[in-house]
């Protein structure tokens, strides 16, 4: 039947109207052609500086006239005064690596507790939370910032073995992960959408709230893990704001971000900046291919995700 | 005007449709603000009856409860402990002994400096005298209070005793049930049972506990100390430890509301990075919507081959992390960046895109095109997802009866997506308000326009990026950012509770359908 209607309506269809579609599709492709070599092109010329060998500041022109790889070489030996890439890349990680684990805990604590628990007071927590998150992050901040300065949690130690118990890199971990428990709302919409009958049907076996918890609702629930352990992770890659603020200028206490800026800062730029694009893509490389990993966690994760029945 | 029903209104031309519509926005704005600010008063209100009902019961326990009972107004717990429920009682007291040492021994300390006349701060700097041989004497200063310190530890002492009457007033609540239990006949729970219980009826608890306490400690008390600071004149001037800051009520917010010097006074400044913001979200966030939407449509319309492949490569540009997009397109951007290079060989001037003093507006226009950039892929995901799960039976019946690509367009898709994507507009114009890495790491806050109190302030820049300024400059201006993020706060409120309630999300369910 539905071959026989489309057999019908061919004829009846004007020859203009199959015209009219083709060139609206050339001119679709034709922009999305262009704007796929818009979207790329800034990191096209991010790699093609980056090679470049023959000048060190900012020119006008993208193509080296000298290729190579000094500036990855001059970025990860330890030989320039104010560029400790090396350090700034280890006390990313290690931030990244802490913050992953307890802003887990505490996201998913807080998104099953909201989704899944009633108590009194839930709205009101809701509520508040929400608008707590009115304020701007960079207020707590400043206090925060005076408080660890007095227990030593800014700036960084010059010994790298040092970070992991002074300075900025606990510091940040704390920030990061104290307060997280603010940001449920994608977790804890995924945990609404697994249907309450598993939890009954747990229960009325026997079992306690936390063996719901820890034996029926967590295993399934492997995207939405797997998706805010990821954003735990990639965050403070890209954190600016704070990092920078604890930093107190130290070289030892930048993470890539704020390390990254302070090169392209006017005093430093005209012989650096080649090496600031070697770090762009030092860093630009792993935190994409996680993100484009993390994307498929993603979908299933925030669409749903399947449940198995 | 009268509201028209359906049929009358179907009936109107488009322009009167669309006039009508206009008329009936403004009409009904209008009542939802003060709808809005009535629902406060009412809360308000409530409160204080709630207050008052607290007090009461206060009395009431005390005057209905055994002798147990009315001792536990004195010594927490008590009545726990006669009861069998050792492990409350236990905990009760222990609170009790820990408030009651805390105060006499510091508590009253810290509030004593905390409200001493005149600053924060009592003993201020006294000075050890030292006679060095071929100098002469020597005075070092020895700072002892620190106005800084002194806020917070009696900030935390306050909240202390407000933790300490809510203690007091469960354990008194406590009495009051279990002395009910029992006199009803059942059992209380014994401490077994109530550790039993921390995984079981209260595991939320258990859970909460150490995110919850996080949030207060580092995001609450915060907020509640930069908001007093508001009220201080703490800035590099009176940093609390070289000299004390003292309370100074409302003068800094009647500067920033009627400084009168000019063009470099504070409301002056205000009032232009305010208009900046405001423009800023809506451009930014409203360019980035229906862009993102054209090509998201364009991308998923039938027809078009290779969708993943446009898709990937928008998504590609948003997975590097924004702040090296933003920090290599600044430069590129820079006087003597590549865009100039590219203009130099063609022939055309340079232009100054950060800083042309002379056009400020070189620096903004350029700001939210590169937003624009940032920021399509995103809105191209979201609305693909929101697109694709348009039924498709609504077009099937649209083009059935016999509407133009173009009709269908304008009456199924843009209000489907306006509905379903309602309040994400909503939540990005207030990020973008707060949208701090874009204008930073782009323009720096832009052409330098003026100086306000010893921090610069820049053409480009929003209320969050001046306050961060504000707060890592030299001046160490916290009273002003405190002040700046008190007024953040209240705009990005007023904005999210008012639309909200205005969204056509919340009524008209049934008109979408």
């Amino acid at each position: 039947m539905k071959q026989y209607r489309k057999k019908v309506k061919q004829p009846k269809q004007a020859m203009g109207q199959k015209r009219s579609r083709l060139i609206a599709n050339i001119i679709i492709y034709t922009l999305l052609g262009i704007m796929s070599v818009v979207w790329i092109i800034p990191f096209v010329c991010l790699l093609f500086e980056s090679l470049r060998c023959e000048s060190a500041g900012l020119a006008g022109y993208v193509i080296p006239k000298q290729w190579g790889f000094d500036n990855y070489i001059k970025l990860l030996s330890d030989s320039d005064m104010i560029v400790k890439f090396r350090r700034w890349y280890l006390n990313t990680f290690v931030t990244a690596i802490f913050t992953a684990v307890f802003q887990t805990i505490f996201v998913l604590a807080m998104s099953y507790t909201l989704s899944r628990l009633r108590f009194k007071g839930r709205k009101f927590l809701m509520n508040f939370m929400l608008i707590l998150g009115m304020f701007p992050g960079f207020l707590s901040m400043i206090l925060l910032y005076k408080v660890m300065s007095w227990a030593g949690l800014v700036g960084g130690p010059e010994q790298w073995y040092l970070l992991f118990f002074q300075g900025s890199v606990p510091g940040l971990v704390i920030v990061y992960c104290a307060s997280s428990g603010m940001g449920y709302y994608v977790s804890k919409g995924y945990f609404d959408t697994i249907p309450r009958s598993l939890d009954e049907a747990a229960r009325v076996d026997g079992a306690n709230r936390f063996q719901v918890f820890y034996k029926v609702i967590i295993p399934l629930s492997k995207p939405i893990v797997i998706y805010t352990i990821l954003t735990a992770f990639m965050g403070p890659w890209g954190d600016f704001m704070f990092a920078s603020y604890v930093s107190t200028k130290s070289k030892f206490a930048y993470n890539v971000a704020a390390g990254l800026r302070e090169i392209t800062q006017a005093t430093s730029i005209g012989t650096r900046y080649t090496m600031f694009c070697a770090g762009g893509v030092l860093v630009a490389i792993p935190v994409t291919t996680l993100f484009m990993f993390l994307q498929r966690y993603y979908v299933e994760g925030v669409t749903g995700g399947a449940v198995k029945g | 005007m009268t509201r028209l029903t359906d049929l009358e209104y179907l009936q109107l031309g488009r322009f009167k449709k669309f006039w009508y519509k206009f008329r009936m926005f403004w009409i009904v704005l209008f009542p939802t603000i003060g709808r809005f600010f009535v629902n406060i008063w009412k809360k308000i209100t409530r409160g204080f009856w709630k207050v008052i009902d607290w007090f009461k019961s206060i009395y009431t326990i005390f005057a209905k409860g055994d002798w147990k009972t009315r001792l536990s107004y004195v010594i927490w717990g008590f009545g726990s402990y006669c009861r069998g429920q050792w492990l409350r009682g236990l905990l009760f007291t222990l609170f009790e002994v820990l408030f009651i040492v805390y105060m006499v021994l510091w508590g009253g300390m810290w509030l004593r400096k905390l409200f001493y006349p005149g600053h924060i701060g009592e003993v201020e700097v006294y000075y050890i005298k030292k006679v060095i041989p071929g100098i002469g004497e020597q005075k070092t200063p020895v700072y002892t209070d620190d106005s800084v310190q002194i806020l917070l530890m009696g900030l935390l002492t306050l909240s202390f005793i407000i933790a300490a009457i809510y203690t007091w007033y469960v354990n008194i609540k406590q009495q009051k049930i279990a002395e009910e239990i029992l006199a009803s006949g059942k059992k209380v729970k014994s401490a077994k049972q109530d550790l039993k219980s921390l995984v079981d009826e209260q595991f939320h608890k258990t859970l909460l506990a150490l995110p919850v306490t996080g949030i207060m400690l580092f995001t609450v008390l915060p907020i509640i100390y930069m908001i007093c600071v508001a009220f201080t004149n703490y800035d590099v001037h009176h940093d609390g430890r070289t000299s004390f800051f003292s309370w100074v009520g409302f003068e800094n917010f009647g500067a920033i509301f009627t400084s009168n010097t000019g063009a470099a006074s504070m409301s002056a400044t205000f009032g232009a990075v305010l208009l900046w913001t405001l423009i800023w979200a809506f451009f930014a966030t409203f360019s980035n919507y229906f862009l993102g939407m054209l090509v998201a449509m364009m991308i998923n319309k039938k027809g078009i081959k290779l969708k993943k492949l446009w898709r990937g490569v928008l998504v590609l540009s948003s997975a590097v992390p924004q702040f090296i997009s933003l920090l290599y397109i600044s430069n590129m951007f820079a006087d003597s960046g590549l865009i100039n290079g590219l203009f130099t060989r063609l022939g055309w001037p340079t232009v100054k895109f950060w800083t042309d003093t002379q056009n400020p507006n070189i620096a903004r226009v350029t700001v939210i095109i590169i937003n624009i950039w940032i920021g399509i892929p995103y809105l191209m995901l979201i609305t693909s997802g929101v697109l694709m799960n348009i039924p498709a039976d609504l077009y099937e019946s649209a083009r059935i009866d016999g509407a133009n690509p173009w009709q269908q367009l304008v009456k199924i898709t843009v209000p489907y997506m306006f509905f379903v994507t309602g309040p994400y507009l909503l939540t990005s114009f207030t990020g973008n308000l707060n949208n701090f890495n874009v204008i930073y790491l782009l323009s720096g806050g832009g052409p330098d326009n003026t100086t306000v109190a010893g921090t610069k302030v820049g053409h480009s820049d929003l209320l969050i990026t001046w306050l961060f300024k504000m707060a890592i400059g030299q001046e160490n201006d916290y009273k002003n950012a405190s002040v700046i993020g008190i007024m953040i706060f209240v705009i990005v409120a007023f904005l999210s509770l008012v639309v909200y309630n205005l969204l056509p999300s919340n009524k008209n369910e049934e008109d979408f359908s």
